[in-house]
């Protein structure tokens, strides 16, 4: 996904000189390069110092230009909380936080490179909008989306690299609204961002027994496309959600109370990273195995 | 000193100066009376300075636009100041003072963007120069010839997050920021040379970060505006200004709880006659 997003970023800098990338000692690979030789007055290394990442930002975007802030989203999101909340938020100012290698991702660098609970975190923020990509093709879009809209602050939650392509011949994407990779007419599957590849293993397995299945791309986290969701929970008799995140603050408990105040009738079934820290190394499938989020636990568990 | 400047230097008065901030002090003293939340010890420590950055400092708006230059108030609890050059200039109106802080009203104890002549919402400290960082970034991308303006205090720099907006504007080499600490050497609980006295003296520390840093009497105009025009400008400028919190009260002065608090009846008649009484 880091690879789309600088080469969807690279163009967007090529079309608009406003638009600018803040990073902190990290960045995508690739075209990321390109757009620091290309436009290096635009692109900014504040080293270690995320604080100042999310400031300049902000400067930047009082003064009417197009910035992105980027590193691993637990430092892009936690360390400068304030400065997102205050600068970004509170002013309303467009800018978009990449959260990159967000969740477990980078699973053998410990708890303290794990991003668990940034839906909840975000998504407290008045004015902040959500939107976690499920490949590269919807990160692309998404991040063409980002560098032009202007409503107010963004936390762009995106994977790492290799994640394989899920959206080919789906609906096109679009800002706000969930997006079937597949219909179905039994059991609906919502989901988002990287862990949408379980998801749609798990799809593939329930088709196999001879249901059908819809499965959702619920990109834009915040805001949360409630009309979608609501249709979605009356048209299928079995609702999942999978998601990379604690239970408490993210799509989980958000389609729940959902179902309560429609007084939904569908099965609902949940699965999502538990509210504990992660103490364990492996690989991304390890860790979420770990905190019971696998094909086979989830199929059990659905059966 | 480039053109504008020298044009400039030719105007500026440090009599008028001093009668300008004598009139602010006035207003901010009358507007005490008002409400009980006022930060009057902080708004008096940097009154000449940004008295300095409105009216001599910063080009002025030319045809009805917006100027070059662009005020950010770092240390947003000495924003009272600022409101009051702001009515003066027309850009904020005496209506938006005498709501101040009422359920009518738009003005806070702490500047709020969004509102006329505000540039960035401030208070939590430690936000303001990675603000003006992006700023002066996005002015030079520009070619605007704007230059950034910013006040900080002397407690907002124990923030880390401060020493991370100075070690990029330096590095970025930034010659369109020019900062001033409000060296009042206070904060709530008290004397800060007292509580950090590692931190002192603070001109060598922004030097050592890269900044053209220059020391002066902060309430003395003519010794402000000087450190300013004489700067070489390769960078950014970090004025530190020694300033006394609640200057111009004698009882006010160097006493930590005039940091928030506004005076009673008597207090004021008492700080408005010594204001009077100054030269």
């Amino acid at each position: 996904m880091r690879n789309t997003f600088s080469e969807a970023l690279y163009e967007a800098a090529t079309k608009n000189p406003d638009v600018y990338i803040v990073v902190s000692d990290i960045s995508p690979a690739g075209s990321m390069a390109k757009f620091s030789t290309q436009y290096p007055e635009r692109f900014i290394n504040v080293g270690v110092a995320e604080q100042s990442m999310i400031g300049i930002c902000a400067g930047l975007a009082l003064k009417g230009c197009q910035p992105f802030a980027y590193t691993i989203a637990t430092f892009s999101l936690y360390r400068p909380f304030e400065m997102v909340r205050d600068d970004l938020g509170y002013q309303n100012l467009p800018v978009t936080v990449v959260g990159m290698g967000a969740g477990v991702i980078y699973s053998t660098l410990g708890g303290t490179h794990h991003t668990m609970e940034d839906i909840a975190i975000a998504g407290a923020i008045p004015n902040m909008q959500i939107v976690a990509p499920c490949d590269p093709a919807e990160c692309t879009e998404a991040t063409r989306w980002c560098a032009t809209q202007k409503n107010g602050p963004v936390y762009l939650r995106i994977g790492k690299a290799g994640e394989p392509d899920l959206t080919k011949g789906a609906e096109p994407w679009q800002f706000g609204k969930i997006r079937y990779l597949r219909r179905g007419t039994d059991v609906c599957i919502l989901t988002y961002g990287c862990i949408t590849k379980m998801a749609t293993q798990v799809a593939d397995q329930l088709q196999a027994q001879g249901k059908s299945v819809s499965l959702v791309s619920v990109h834009t986290v915040k805001p949360l496309d409630r009309v979608g969701i609501v249709e979605a929970l009356k048209r299928h008799k079995h609702v999942i959600v999978i998601e990379e995140h604690v239970p408490q603050g993210g799509l989980a408990p958000q389609t729940k109370q959902l179902a309560w105040d429609t007084q939904a009738t569908c099965r609902l079934d949940t699965f999502t990273l538990k509210d504990e820290f992660i103490h364990c190394y492996g690989s991304w499938e390890d860790l979420l195995d770990a905190h019971g989020v696998s094909v086979p636990k989830i199929l059990a568990k659905v059966a | 000193m480039d053109t504008l400047m020298k044009e400039r230097a030719n105007m500026f008065d440090a009599k008028v100066a001093k009668a300008r901030c004598k009139a602010y002090r006035r207003r901010i003293l009358d507007m005490s009376q008002k409400v009980s939340a006022l930060h009057i010890g902080g708004a008096f420590s940097c009154t000449e300075i940004v008295d300095l950055i409105y009216n001599d400092l910063m080009c002025p708006a030319v045809n009805g636009g917006h100027s070059p230059d662009t005020f950010l108030m770092s240390k947003g609890h000495g924003c009272m100041i600022q409101y009051m050059i702001l009515v003066e200039k027309g850009i904020l109106s005496q209506a938006d003072l005498d709501a101040y802080c009422t359920k009518e009203g738009r003005l806070g104890v702490h500047p709020d963007y969004g509102n006329p002549g505000i540039e960035a919402s401030t208070g939590a400290l430690g936000h303001g120069l990675s603000m003006v960082v992006g700023m002066a970034l996005a002015e030079r991308g520009r070619r605007t010839g704007g230059t950034i303006y910013t006040v900080l205090s002397d407690g907002e720099i124990q923030e880390g997050s401060t020493w991370e907006a100075i070690l990029m504007a330096s590095s970025l080499k930034l010659s369109n920021i020019i900062a001033f600490t409000d060296n009042n050497d206070f904060q709530s609980l008290g004397r800060t040379s007292l509580t950090h006295p590692s931190f002192y003296p603070l001109a060598d520390k922004f030097a050592s970060f890269g900044w053209e840093t220059v020391e002066c009497d902060g309430h003395s105009s003519a010794d402000l505006y000087a450190a300013v025009t004489g700067r070489k400008g390769n960078g950014p400028l970090m004025v530190v200004a020694k300033t006394t919190k609640g200057k111009g009260v004698s009882y006010m002065e160097n006493v930590p709880i005039w940091h928030y608090r506004s005076p009673n009846k008597d207090e004021y008649k008492q700080a408005i006659a010594e204001l009077e009484a100054q030269a």
